[in-house]
């Protein structure tokens, strides 16, 4: 390259850079299967940008492959922050396709769901490696000692990125948020129901406060 | 049941760790480990697990650990490290090893013979 081409190629990165826009939070959205991720994520999108991140359902592994949205501003307090949101299929260590049987699938539709969700898992753990964030979402009904969880919260801490606890399904009679709170007490977590919305205000100061 | 040294393991890089677990646990092995596995390595577990998964055949692993306990010495903050002590961990096939109860400093589990 001639050194007149190095030289407009220097100045026009330099410029580039000078001007470039602040990049968007990447954050992911992490969890055992039928934690609420996207049931979260879906509101997330509505309250923001008024579509939808995916289908929900009470089957495990619903989301078996990572879905992205790009660009989403959430605006609270006068402030406000973008995020590029991407919600993970469910983190699991075991997945056994007669499991999906006794919501009454045919055989090879349950091991092509359970194909499908090995291969979720692995792509939501690639994805640990290029996130600046995490909202791990737990069901406040379960207990929240789970290998995954404790995995998740093990990464977040080891390469020091921020972490926000959601702990959802706080409608549910047996809900008990105090449990997470007492099991995770170094992290901030929110307590909220994703599915009625309660709380959610909070949840977003929280998110532009963690994540900002 | 195999209770493994922290010397066993730390003569061994990441990969081999996650490999040397996976063909023990294929082994019908319930695999102890004293030092345990940082939580990068816990990640890889994870995910070589998910490849190894075979219908009527491995259906995966349970995997019990405590909190990682970090480090807040004054050494740790100088340098910057993450001061990470891993703890005790026990892995074992899904269809054989079943968590009961689990909290900060005790786990339950149910060991069972191959169904």
């Amino acid at each position: 390259m001639s050194p007149i081409k190095l030289f407009k190629n220097n100045f026009r990165d330099f410029f580039k850079k000078l001007f470039k826009k602040k990049k968007n939070a990447r954050i992911g959205i992490y969890g055992p299967p039928n934690a609420g991720k996207t049931t979260l994520a879906n509101r997330i999108l509505r309250d923001w940008t008024g579509d939808a991140m995916g289908p929900v359902s009470h089957i495990e592994h619903e989301t078996r492959s990572a879905r992205r949205r790009e660009g989403v501003t959430i605006k609270t307090n006068g402030h406000s922050i973008g995020l590029d949101v991407i919600d993970t299929p469910g983190l699991a260590t075991k997945i056994d396709f007669h499991n999906f049987m006794d919501y009454e699938m045919e055989e090879d539709e349950a091991k092509r769901r359970a194909k499908e969700a090995t291969e979720g898992v692995i792509e939501a753990v690639k994805w640990l490696d290029d996130l600046d964030g995490i909202i791990l979402v737990m069901d406040a009904t379960q207990d929240p000692f789970t290998q995954v969880n404790v995995t998740v919260i093990g990464n977040m801490e080891a390469r020091k990125l921020p972490l926000l606890i959601v702990s959802n399904k706080v409608d549910m009679p047996e809900a008990s948020p105090n449990t997470i709170m007492n099991a995770f007490p170094q992290h901030p977590m929110v307590s909220i129901s994703a599915l009625e919305g309660n709380n959610i205000d909070t949840l977003y100061q929280e998110i532009a406060k963690t994540f900002g | 049941m195999d209770l493994i040294s922290e010397e066993r393991l730390s003569g061994m890089n990441p990969v081999e760790k996650v490999r040397f677990i996976i063909d023990e646990v294929k082994k019908d092995k319930v695999l102890v480990l004293e030092k345990g596995l940082t939580p990068d390595e816990e990640a890889n577990l994870i995910e070589m697990t998910m490849t190894k998964i075979q219908p009527d055949g491995f259906s995966g692993i349970e995997m019990e650990s405590y909190p990682a306990q970090s480090g807040n010495s004054i050494i740790n903050k100088l340098f910057n490290k993450g001061g990470h002590r891993t703890r005790l961990t026990i892995i074992g096939p899904a269809n054989q090893l079943k968590t009961l109860k689990k909290d900060r400093d005790l786990i339950t589990t149910l060991l069972s013979s191959k169904e």
